[in-house]
C-alpha cells in the first residue's frame, strides 16, 4: 500500500460555545428605525380607524350621497345665486391677497434670513430667530387670522397680517437654508479682496441665490393662494373662499360649487405652467 | 484704464437702474393690491397687539384650567386622525405612484392619467372637500379623516412618483437583465432603496396634516379646530388661547420627533 508522503489532515475546528449575537438585520440602525416607525404608524392607524366611524352610521348611504354630489359638482356646474362678475371679483381678491402677503413676506423674510444664516450672524441670534420662527410656523394660518381679527376686526387687515405671519416664518427658514449652502470659502475670498459685508450681500449673495429665491417665493405664492381661499371660508375674510363657503354650507348648491372649483382649478393650471417654465429656465441656466 | 472705469460705472449704473425699476414696479403693485383689498398698511404696525393678545391669554389661569381636559382630549383625537389619514394616503399613493412612474412604464396612458388625477386632487381647494364631505358624512371624525385623505393624496402621489423617477432606469434594467420579475424589481429593488426618502415625505406630511387638521376641524366642526371656534365665537378667549398653546406644543413636538427619526435614518 502506497502511503502518501504528506498525510492529509483536515484542520479540526475547536468547538466554539454557543454565541449569542444579534442578527445583522436587527443591528442596522436605519432598518430598525424604519421598522419601528412603520409599526407605530400602522398600529396608531389600525386602532384609530374603527373608532372614527360613529355608531349607527350608514356608510353606504353616505358614500352614494358623496359620489352623487361629486357628480353634480363636476358634470353639471352652473351658477344660480351669484353672477360671473362677482365670482371673478372674488377670485381676483384671493389672488391679490396671495400676492400681497407673498410680497410683504418675502421682503421681511429676506432681512430676517440675513440675520439668521450661519454665514453672517452669530449663533445665538441664529438659534433665537429660528426657534421663534418655528413657534410661529406651528400655529396654523387660520388661527393667526382669527387672532388678528380680534385685534383689527374681521376683514382684509386681519387676513393679510395673518397669512403674512406664516409666510415670513416659512420663507425665513428656506431663505436661510439656501444661504447656508453658500460655501464659506467663497465669502472668505470676497472678504480677502476687501469687500465689505453690504457689497458681498448685494453683489455676490443675491445674484447667486436668485434662482432658488424665485422658485421658493413662487412655491409660497401657490401655498398662499390655497391659504387665501381657505381663510376666506374659515374666517369669513372674503374672496372666492367665502363665496365657496356660502354656496356650499348655506345654499347647498353644489352646481355653483362646481363652477368655483373649476375657476380655482383653472388658476392652478396657470400657476403650474408658470412654475414649470421657471423650473426649466432654472435648469437651463445651470 | 479710463475706459475700464467708464465700463464699470456703466455696469453699476445699469444695475442700479434695474434695481430701482424693480422696486418701483413692486411698490406700485403693493399699493395697487392694498387698494384692491382694502388693506391699510398702518395695521402692519399693530402686529405686536396680536402677540400681546396671545401672551395675555396663554397664561393659564383659574378659569382656563377647567378646559384643559377637553382640549387635550380633542388634541389627541386630532393627532390620531392626522396620523391615520397620512398612513392610509401613503399606502394608496405608493400604489398609484408605482403604477404611474414613467421609469417603471406600465403604460404611457396610465401614467398620464395618474399624473392628471394627482394634479386635480392637489388643486381642489380644501374648503370644497370639507363642505362636500360634511354634507354627506355629517359632523364626525370620519369627515375630517376623508378631507385630509383627499387633500394629501394628490401631493403624496406626486412626491412619491418623483422619488421613484429619481431612482433611474439603469438599476431597473440591470435587475431585469438578471431575470427578476416585475414584482421582484419593485419589492426587492425599488422599495428598499427609496424607503428612507418615502419615510421623510410621510413624516413631513404628518406634520403638515396636524396643522391642516385644525383648518379642516374648523370647517367641518370636528376636533381641535371646532373647539377653538367654539371658544372663540363665545368670547372665551382664555380657553381659545390655551387651544393655540396646545397646538403649538403638538406641532413642535411632532416636528422634533420627525427630525429625530430623520437623523436616525440618515
Amino acid at each position: 500500500m502506497i502511503k502518501p508522503e504528506n498525510q492529509v489532515s483536515l484542520p479540526t475546528q475547536l468547538p466554539a460555545g454557543p454565541r449569542f449575537t444579534i442578527p445583522l438585520r436587527f443591528r442596522d440602525r436605519r432598518r430598525v428605525t424604519m421598522l419601528i416607525t412603520l409599526l407605530i404608524l400602522g398600529y396608531v392607524t389600525l386602532i384609530t380607524l374603527p373608532t372614527m366611524i360613529p355608531d349607527h352610521f350608514k356608510l353606504v348611504e353616505a358614500i352614494t350621497g358623496f359620489t352623487e354630489n361629486i357628480k353634480i359638482m363636476f358634470l353639471q356646474p352652473h351658477l344660480s345665486n351669484t353672477s360671473w362678475l362677482s365670482l371673478l371679483g372674488g377670485l381676483g381678491q384671493s389672488i391679490l391677497l396671495a400676492f400681497l402677503t407673498t410680497l410683504i413676506g418675502s421682503v421681511l423674510a429676506f432681512f430676517l434670513a440675513l440675520a439668521s444664516t450661519r454665514r453672517f450672524a452669530p449663533t445665538a441670534l441664529v438659534l433665537g430667530i429660528q426657534s421663534f420662527m418655528a413657534v410661529i410656523r406651528a400655529i396654523p394660518t387660520v388661527l393667526w387670522v382669527l387672532i388678528y381679527s380680534v385685534v383689527f376686526g374681521l376683514g382684509a387687515n386681519a387676513a393679510v397680517i395673518g397669512i403674512t405671519f406664516h409666510s415670513v416664518a416659512y420663507l425665513t427658514k428656506v431663505y436661510a437654508d439656501s444661504m447656508d449652502e453658500l460655501s464659506p470659502e467663497a465669502i472668505e475670498t470676497l472678504q480677502a479682496m476687501g469687500l465689505k459685508r453690504p457689497a458681498i450681500i448685494c453683489q455676490a449673495l443675491i445674484p447667486y441665490l436668485k434662482p432658488s429665491y424665485l422658485s421658493w417665493t413662487f412655491i409660497r405664492f401657490e401655498i398662499n393662494f390655497a391659504d387665501a381661499v381657505a381663510i376666506g371660508a374659515a374666517a369669513g375674510a372674503g374672496g372666492i373662499g367665502y363665496q365657496l363657503f356660502m354656496s356650499s354650507s348655506f345654499y347647498f348648491d353644489f352646481h355653483e360649487v362646481g363652477v368655483m372649483v373649476y375657476l380655482i382649478l383653472a388658476f392652478a393650471v396657470v400657476l403650474e405652467i408658470i412654475s414649470y417654465r421657471l423650473r426649466s429656465s432654472n435648469t437651463a441656466q445651470h | 484704464m479710463k475706459v475700464d472705469v467708464k465700463a464699470a460705472n456703466q455696469f453699476f449704473n445699469q444695475k442700479r437702474l434695474r434695481l430701482t425699476a424693480i422696486i418701483v414696479v413692486f411698490g406700485l403693485a403693493y399699493i395697487g393690491a392694498s387698494l384692491g383689498l382694502g388693506f391699510q398698511s398702518r395695521s402692519l404696525l399693530g402686529v405686536q397687539d396680536g402677540i400681546a393678545w396671545l401672551a395675555q391669554n396663554f397664561i393659564p389661569n383659574e378659569a382656563s384650567k377647567g378646559y384643559w381636559t377637553e382640549i387635550s382630549q380633542q388634541l389627541l383625537r386630532t393627532f390620531l386622525v392626522a396620523v391615520a389619514s397620512t398612513t392610509c394616503t401613503a399606502a394608496v399613493s405608493l400604489f398609484l405612484a408605482i403604477l404611474g412612474a414613467k421609469t417603471l412604464a406600465v403604460s404611457r396612458s396610465i401614467s398620464w392619467l395618474i399624473r392628471g388625477f394627482a394634479s386635480l386632487m392637489r388643486n381642489i381647494p380644501i374648503v370644497a372637500w370639507a363642505m362636500i364631505l360634511l354634507f354627506s358624512f355629517k359632523q364626525n371624525d370620519l369627515t375630517g379623516f376623508l378631507a385630509l385623505f383627499f387633500m394629501t393624496l394628490g401631493f403624496l402621489t406626486r412626491a412619491f412618483m418623483e422619488t421613484i423617477e429619481d431612482f433611474g432606469t439603469e438599476k431597473i434594467q440591470a435587475l431585469q437583465a438578471t431575470g427578476a420579475t416585475y414584482l421582484q424589481i419593485i419589492f426587492q429593488g425599488l422599495i428598499p432603496e427609496i424607503a428612507i426618502a418615502l419615510m421623510s415625505w410621510i413624516l413631513y406630511m404628518i406634520e403638515n396634516n396636524v396643522r391642516d387638521a385644525t383648518l379642516v376641524g374648523l370647517l367641518t366642526g370636528t376636533g381641535i379646530g371646532f373647539i377653538f371656534n367654539l371658544y372663540f365665537k363665545s368670547l372665551r378667549y382664555g380657553a381659545a388661547g390655551l387651544v393655540v398653546l396646545a397646538v403649538i406644543l403638538l406641532v413642535v413636538s411632532v416636528e422634533l420627533i420627525s427630525n429625530l427619526i430623520g437623523r436616525l435614518l440618515s
